[in-house]
């Protein structure tokens, strides 16, 4: 969908060139995140696919058309565009905001009014707000506002330049997760730039990592990368906390659950001894087969012969197959079982313990 | 003399009272040359701020040339201008005009230019090509601190033309020159008059431009109330 061939520019009055000869494609309905260190040349890069940057040499074609052949201003209104700052048109509604490019390419009056609701819908806006502007909404309404009026002609591709480096952790966090679930449904070919590296993970079907003047250090999904960095830049820039963050990427369905310390009603009170002796733990859950009832301790035992009448205790934490071992090791660590219970629906799957998590990162 | 002087009231209200329609009159002419020259100087500082703007080195001269007619002691230039287009209302309105330029150039420039980047690359990132931008986006977004000039322009020219009383172009300045020339209260009254209503016109005018302001630019009052 977007193909860079030998991509080279040097601002006038430098003699290094900020992006040297960087090749690399990007495949329709994919999300493709540049990071890197400042002064890396991804936002150069970036700025160079809708001519906000024009490249002092090599190739750029998006969907088969070089862009060099198409005038500036047509090229980008087919292509989203996302920056930090936003760039919200002050004056304008936030209507009028997200309704710019399709009065841009001269939409009839009925059509871009039914595309603003749709996409206030979308963007999960209230639509009370679009009479407002933008000076009286928050950050994170904001943001969405803009990825809104990027997405309003339904361009095949979107340019995102930092697009959450301005907002706090937690809204950052949600709008990543919103992006994330708005991308399943629009499937827009998106490149995204960001120097946050846990953003480019959690984002990225492909991360392409830059070193100082463009080049291409590595550019591969996610997972591959944290198995198999390709160099010592790629290594340092990942960070030692590597494995921790292979753990974000790795479902629980990955490893092998352990059935764990778990009896029938039926089992006496020296079963339950003995299969707290096998797990090491002073607790055991009490269940048949894929349903549980909960889990009781040692204590719990007192005046009971079998565990007929034994008073359970709900799981606190019960995580699905789709979750990540990230989640999967916070509940352990966090939990008084020490264990993570992995539940399909109401079915019990087994335990995440810590050793199988990291079987499954040393491996 | 004094004691006679003393006789004499201060104001005489019968003068105001038979002269309404000529005060009227005079006051539609200030009202006249006044607007015509914020009007045409607005025109040519736009046109002077596009091209200073779009071609950042003219703009130092740009700003000189108006500069030196600003500095321009307003009677010269109608002792200069006279012989050339005569006691006109064009020679009167040259004036003017030349002394609204500065202002207005000042204004628009710092206006546009002040501008938030982020919003610029935003428009042009969206596909606006540099016209439409610079109607809908910059020009806009400039007009408080335009609207703040013209309002400086404005106030300044209704003053400056109580001076082309000089060559019989003056609006409200006719009553004050004339004023000058009768050493009792009917020449005092006249004074007054004129330049009471000339300055009740430019608070008038100050105000209604301020309206006007608050009308064009309805983003600005409604801030977050977060």
């Amino acid at each position: 969908m977007i193909n860079l061939t030998e991509v080279t520019k040097t601002f006038p009055d430098t003699t290094a060139p900020a992006v040297d000869r960087l090749s690399f494609n990007v495949e329709e309905g994919e999300v493709v995140v540049l990071v890197g260190p400042s002064g890396c040349g991804k936002t150069t890069t970036l700025k160079m696919i809708n001519r906000l940057i024009e490249p002092t040499a090599g190739t750029i074609t998006v969907a088969g058309r070089d862009i060099l052949d198409m005038q500036a201003h047509e090229l980008r209104r087919g292509i989203g565009y996302v920056i930090q700052q936003i760039g919200l048109f002050p004056h304008k509604t936030i209507g009028d905001n997200i309704a710019t490019v399709p009065r841009l390419l001269g939409w009839d009056k009925l059509k871009t009014e039914e595309r603003v609701r749709e996409l206030v819908d979308l963007v999960q806006l209230s639509p009370e707000l679009l009479k407002r502007y933008p000076g009286e909404l928050s950050g994170g309404q904001r943001q969405r506002v803009g990825v809104a009026r990027a997405l309003a002609a339904d361009p095949p591709v979107m340019l995102m330049d930092e697009p959450f480096g301005a907002v706090d952790p937690i809204v950052r966090a949600n709008l990543q997760d919103e992006l994330i679930a708005l991308q399943h449904r629009v499937n827009k070919t998106i490149v995204l730039v960001t120097h946050d590296i846990d953003e480019a993970i959690k984002l990225g079907d492909r991360v392409a990592i830059l070193s100082e003047g463009g080049h291409l250090e590595q550019y591969s999904s996610p997972a591959d990368i944290l198995r198999n960095p390709a160099n010592e830049f790629v290594a340092d820039f990942l960070g030692s906390d590597r494995g921790i963050k292979r753990l974000s990427l790795i479902p629980i369905s990955a490893i092998q659950l352990d059935p764990g310390p778990i009896l029938t009603r039926m089992a006496t009170r020296a079963e339950a001894a003995e299969i707290m002796v096998r797990y090491n733990v002073d607790w055991a859950a009490i269940g048949d087969g894929t349903a549980v009832d909960g889990w009781f301790t040692a204590g719990d035992l007192q005046g009971h012969e079998t565990l007929e009448n034994v008073n359970t205790r709900e799981f606190t934490i019960k995580l699905s197959p789709n979750d990540s071992l990230r989640e999967a090791l916070d509940a352990v660590i966090t939990s008084q079982t020490a264990v993570a219970a992995v539940f399909d629906g109401d079915k019990y799957l087994g335990m995440a313990t810590v050793d199988a998590i990291s079987r499954e990162i040393v491996q | 003399m004094i004691v006679a002087q003393a006789d004499q009231p201060f104001l005489r209200w019968d003068w105001v009272g038979r002269n309404l329609d000529e005060l009227w009159a005079a006051t539609q002419e200030h009202i006249i040359l006044t607007t015509i020259a914020v009007g045409v100087g607005l025109a040519i500082s736009l046109a002077l701020s596009i091209v200073a703007l779009r071609w950042r080195k003219t703009y130092t001269p740009i700003t000189w040339v108006t500069g030196v007619l600003y500095a321009i002691p307003s009677l010269a230039l109608f002792a200069f201008l006279v012989p050339i287009t005569g006691l006109t209302r064009l020679t009167a309105e040259i004036g003017l005009i030349s002394y609204t330029l500065l202002i207005l150039i000042r204004n628009i420039v710092a206006g546009i230019d002040g501008v938030p980047e982020p919003v610029l690359e935003a428009a042009r990132g969206m596909g606006y090509t540099r016209r439409r931008m610079f109607t809908d986006i910059q020009l806009p977004l400039a007009m408080p601190v335009i609207i703040a000039g013209v309002r400086i322009a404005t106030v300044t020219t209704i003053g400056l033309v109580t001076i082309t009383a000089l060559i019989g172009q003056g609006g409200l300045g006719f009553f004050i020159l004339r004023g000058m020339q009768f050493f009792s209260a009917i020449g005092t009254t006249q004074i007054l008059a004129g330049t009471v209503l000339s300055v009740a016109l430019a608070v008038t005018a100050d105000i209604a431009l301020l309206g006007l302001e608050r009308l064009l630019t309805p983003w600005a009052r409604r801030k977050a109330v977060v």
